[in-house]
């Protein structure tokens, strides 16, 4: 597969704290990459280490199957988590000062940054001063002067902070939108419920090592574990039926609606077959539930965190 | 990458010369020194014309002429009261003295009983002139007594001054030497005060863009070091500019000045070498004849010499302080917590000031002047405090000053990349107060 980015082995030490050990990753061209991570565990020290901001001590990092090197940072945008602007400058001096300094010129930068401000609906800052805006606002002006030398990887570091959730959504179509056409983007967060709705790959850092990565619906599809929700109504009470099916089955809960005669239950199977379950509900009952319960990414993010530091 | 740090630079010098504070300074400034001089030679003007009253109370057959009111004391007489009626009036008067002289046969025997009655301790002043009043007098009863007469005294009493000439022929003037010094300390002041005010506005830069948040955005596009860089330039751009108004202003001013009080500056600057006491001195404009030995002497110091070095010690001593502030600004969060850091720097320049103001002024070519005017920390100040005697002969030798400025050169290399590996480190750490110890070990990353 073609990838953006490939990291090989990158360490980084700051004097005796090991901030990443080892990490390998594979990030594919045009998809979003899930880097998450609990608080502290070098989802940053790794950005950075992408952005040529520091350097790792050891280790290689590929950007389109070349080294890093200086030039590539005009084909990469980097939204830090710790971000801001200046106060006392205007809004567009400040977009046009920044998109200058990763390497566009000044007329390109102006009519770019014209069609990103109409398309953001924010054409009449222009001439406003960061400390007139307010926190939401500066954080599209941000948005923009990531994006807008048009950059081949996007980095993310917790985009939607600071946003309240109608202009989150804005710029999440947009982060979808820059996907489409053709960019990768490298999304860091220890939100999951945005994991689940934009990334097809992640990666799960922990205390500065890297403790899964991959396809997202393998991993979702490798941590399931065959519990189904079951939900059937009978002519008489469930009681004796939910005995005999517990001789049968590994019944993990349930409970009995004696009005309407419903028996919901949880059940895990030995396999992904399902047709004798089946087969021993429709002899008696009604099905009206009947289905699989996916881990969702903050189930796997808690279980393999939590087995990563028993296992230790 | 350099139109990077051109655009750095840029935003920095414009960020700083649009500011409200920064153009309100260059303006109000040189009005402010002018109005300062003028307020401290009003007030000492107010100071010097009180004139105090002191009463006497005579009861002596000599000084019976001898106290003339003068600038400061004017006399009244009491010479019917009795001693105690004479201090009651006095207070009554709020006079500030009463003089007494008792009765007695010589002027050794009054002199020596004599009293002076104050409310308060006495200004040494006003004693000083009540003693030179008895001395006068004493010395002349003295000498009357070997046989001098008052007119004899007299003419042994004229004031003499010693001619003085360089060994080229050219008169030697007083006290120019200090005139020199104190315009050299001028210049080496103000650069101490814009390193103290520039690097503080370069420290101050860092750290708003650290607390902004803006930093990380910024070296994600740029090298630490380049943003150290132009913030450093730019804002010593700024320095210079407000300079350059500065320096263009007082020269127009000047020239203004030398229209009105009609100063001929050909006659300054012609080549003619003035002999002691010439007799050609009156066609000068008519001036006093010292007066314009000495506007001569201070338009004959090499002006374009001292401005010239002056932006060059400068730029090098700045851009040597506000890498430190620099770093400074980077390891702080707020600057509250910057004080104990910068207290280490300004005390170099202090000592600067402080041993050219003692030691410049009085031996500018002396091994301590010579010292500190080489060491790469104190030498923008202390270099120019001697460079009004010009480079070479009678001045500086031309070795010491190339060999500050290169001192200087290295050393804003050293510690330009140690500043820059603190800041660095310094800009991406948040919500601590760095020790010294950790100061060191961040050079180390």
């Amino acid at each position: 597969m073609d990838h953006i980015l490939v990291a090989k082995n990158v360490t980084k030490t700051y004097g005796n704290h090991t901030a990443l050990s080892n990490i390998s990753l594979q990030i594919p061209k045009n998809c979003i990459y899930g880097l998450l991570g609990p608080n502290g565990a070098g989802k940053t020290s790794f950005i950075r280490i992408i952005n040529q901001i520091t350097h790792q001590d050891s280790g290689e990092i590929l950007l389109n199957g070349e080294p890093l090197a200086p030039k590539h940072i005009a084909s990469i945008g980097y939204l830090p988590e710790e971000r801001g602007l200046y106060k006392s400058m205007k809004v567009g001096e400040q977009a046009l000062y920044l998109a200058q300094l990763k390497g566009l010129s000044k007329s390109e930068a102006k009519t770019r940054l014209k069609y990103w401000f109409d398309r953001l609906d924010i054409g009449d800052w222009w001439d406003k001063k960061i400390q007139e805006l307010s926190k939401g606002m500066a954080q599209k002006i941000q948005f923009i002067v990531t994006v807008l030398h048009e950059p081949k990887l996007l980095i993310f570091d917790e985009p939607f902070s600071g946003f309240d959730p109608i202009n989150a959504n804005i710029i999440k179509d947009e982060i979808l939108q820059l996907k489409e056409n053709g960019t990768s983007i490298i999304f860091s967060t220890h939100r999951m419920e945005s994991v689940e709705e934009l990334c097809e790959y992640i990666a799960l850092i922990h205390k500065s090592e890297k403790i899964l990565d991959g396809k997202l619906s393998d991993i979702k599809k490798a941590y399931k574990n065959n519990i189904f929700n079951v939900g059937v109504q009978m002519q008489e009470d469930p009681r004796d039926f939910l005995k005999s099916l517990e001789e049968k089955f590994n019944i993990l809960s349930s409970e009995i609606d004696p009005i309407e005669n419903q028996l919901n239950f949880k059940v895990r199977l030995t396999s992904m077959h399902t047709g004798d379950i089946l087969t021993e509900l429709s002899k008696v009952a009604n099905i009206n539930r009947f289905e699989e319960t996916i881990p969702s990414a903050n189930d796997i993010f808690i279980q393999t965190v939590n087995n990563k530091d028993n296992g230790k | 990458m350099a139109s990077k740090l051109g655009l750095i630079i840029k935003r920095e010098y414009l960020a700083k010369v649009r500011n409200r504070s920064f153009i309100v300074m260059t303006v109000l400034s040189p009005l402010l020194m002018v109005g300062m001089i003028v307020l401290i030679a009003f007030l000492a003007k107010v100071n010097d014309d009180e004139t105090r009253v002191v009463s006497v109370l005579n009861k002596s057959s000599f000084f019976q002429s001898e106290f003339y009111p003068s600038k400061n004391i004017s006399y009244v007489h009491m010479d019917n009261l009795t001693l105690e009626q004479a201090k009651d009036s006095t207070n009554a008067l709020e006079y500030y003295g009463l003089l007494y002289i008792p009765e007695g046969k010589t002027v050794e025997e009054v002199s020596r009983s004599a009293y002076l009655f104050t409310k308060d301790n006495p200004n040494t002043s006003i004693t000083k002139e009540l003693e030179d009043v008895f001395q006068n007098q004493l010395r002349q009863d003295r000498l009357q007594k070997l046989g001098v007469t008052s007119e004899q005294f007299s003419t042994v009493e004229k004031p003499f001054e010693i001619n003085l000439s360089t060994f080229d022929g050219e008169k030697s003037m007083r006290g120019i030497n200090e005139i020199k010094a104190f315009i050299g300390g001028g210049f080496g002041y103000a650069i101490m005060m814009f390193i103290i005010i520039y690097g503080g506005f370069v420290m101050r830069s860092v750290i708003e863009e650290k607390t902004s948040r803006i930093i990380e955005v910024i070296i994600s596009s740029v090298k630490p070091f380049q943003l150290m860089l132009g913030k450093i330039i730019g804002n010593s751009l700024a320095g210079i500019t407000q300079f350059s108004i500065w320096i263009i202003s007082a020269s127009a001013l000047l020239f203004i000045a030398v229209l009105i009080f009609g100063i001929d500056l050909s006659a300054l600057s012609n080549d003619g070498v003035m002999t002691p006491g010439a007799a050609g001195m009156s066609q000068l404009g008519g001036m006093d004849s010292d007066m314009m030995m000495y506007a001569k002497e201070i338009y004959d110091i090499p002006w374009v010499l001292l401005i010239v070095s002056f932006f060059i010690y400068f730029v090098l001593g700045y851009l040597i302080y506000s890498s430190i502030y620099a770093a400074i600004g980077a390891a702080v969060d707020n600057e509250t917590d910057t004080q104990q850091f910068i207290f280490p720097i300004i005390l170099p320049l202090m000592l600067a000031i402080y041993v050219g103001f003692f030691s410049v002024f009085s031996n500018p070519h002396g091994p301590i002047a010579v010292g500190f005017s080489l060491f790469p920390l104190t030498s923008p100040i202390v270099m120019l405090m001697r460079l009004p005697g010009g480079i070479g002969e009678g001045g500086v030798p031309l070795w010491q000053f190339l060999l500050s400025v290169f001192l200087l050169i290295v050393t804003f290399l050293g510690i330009v990349s140690l500043a820059a590996k603190i800041y660095r480190t310094g800009i991406l750490m948040y919500g601590k107060k760095p020790t010294y110890k950790e100061l060191i070990k961040w050079l180390r990353y």
